[in-house]
């Protein structure tokens, strides 16, 4: 009975994660492109892809790679990008607390920003994170994260007009869709004005990556000095 | 073994203790304080939106258009349904504009 359900739990899992691959599909195949054209061998992209697992700061990574920055600097530069994890742990782990200390290991490496969302959306509506329904969102993901870096690192010069086909935008959509997932969270559209100004001013006074470190804890701490709504 | 490799180890060790890190920090206390839950609660939105909105700041007329027809299909439709408005409008425009 157990092991069903779990199968069942995993498999509405994966079921959600189909728009979800569709919109990073592409960000992976560039990636995997451009860690190649900027040095990396296929190995080296691809284990960065398994290991670190964050889009935007492997980005980043590669590209001071690519200019040849000190090595310290790359690694710093990484970590200050996916600094907001830390918020993502906090908060992430508060729906995850009853869950054993290896699946809690497991379950926090993969947590990048679309398996967040998405498990807060889950419970939002009131349902429990089971592991299985977590494992079966973000296995297919970090499954196919790798694939696509391997894809786009063997194939990624046959990539035509990605301009054209809207493929460099489609992160930045599919990230409001989660953004406007949680209107109805008290306080959502200050928190949102505040730290959409906020990155926008931090990048362009500091520059990437210290946008979304700084307009994150800056829409965090509004929320955390507004009045708290009676319930 | 290369520079590149090592470079990978040590983000990937630094990136893995942002994941655990602020769970770790975070069960250290019995209880967390409303203004702290409030603040926690606040995190999708807050962090989300600093990875647009730069994005929507770098672009022009399609970008903006694709986010606002995002933004309006969110009010009645699904995840898939607000992509697929985003990128057919963004892809029109660019066309249009080119």
């Amino acid at each position: 009975m157990a092991a069903h359900s779990n199968r069942f739990e995993f498999w509405s899992g994966a079921a959600r994660t189909l728009p979800l691959i569709i919109a990073i599909a592409p960000f992976g195949i560039l990636f995997g492109a451009l860690a190649v054209d900027n040095g990396f061998t296929v190995a080296e992209a691809v284990l960065m892809s398994a290991a670190v697992y964050g889009g935007a700061s492997q980005m980043v990574g590669i590209e001071l790679f690519g200019q040849r920055v000190a090595p310290w600097l790359i690694v710093l530069s990484i970590f200050i990008v996916n600094a907001r994890s830390i918020l993502y742990s906090a908060a992430g782990g508060r729906l995850i607390g009853h869950w054993s200390a290896v699946q809690k290991a497991l379950g926090f490496f993969l947590m990048v920003d679309p398996q967040y969302a998405e498990t807060e959306r889950r419970a939002e509506r009131g349902r429990s994170i089971s592991f299985a329904w977590y494992m079966g969102l973000a296995l297919p993901i970090y499954g196919c994260w790798i694939a696509e870096t391997l894809l786009g690192a063997l194939f990624g010069r046959l990539i035509g007009n990605t301009h054209a086909l809207g493929l460099d935008f489609l992160v930045p959509i599919y990230f409001l869709s989660l953004v406007m997932g949680f209107r109805q969270r008290a306080n959502w559209l200050p928190v949102v004005v505040i730290s959409a100004v906020g990155s926008m001013l931090v990048y362009q006074i500091l520059g990437s990556p210290w946008h979304v470190t700084v307009g994150a804890l800056v829409g965090v701490l509004l929320a955390a000095a507004l009045p708290v709504r009676a319930a | 073994m290369s520079t590149t490799f090592w470079i990978i180890v040590a983000a990937a060790v630094l990136t893995y203790f942002t994941r655990i890190g602020g769970h770790l920090v975070l069960s250290r206390f019995a209880s967390v304080h409303p203004r702290v839950q409030a603040g926690l609660n606040a995190v999708p939105a807050a962090v989300l939106t600093t990875l647009v909105a730069p994005a929507a700041m770098s672009g022009g007329l399609a970008e903006w258009a694709a986010l606002a027809a995002t933004a309006l299909v969110s009010l009645q439709g699904g995840v898939m349904a607000m992509i697929v408005a985003g990128t057919a409008v963004l892809i029109l425009l660019r066309h249009l504009t080119g």
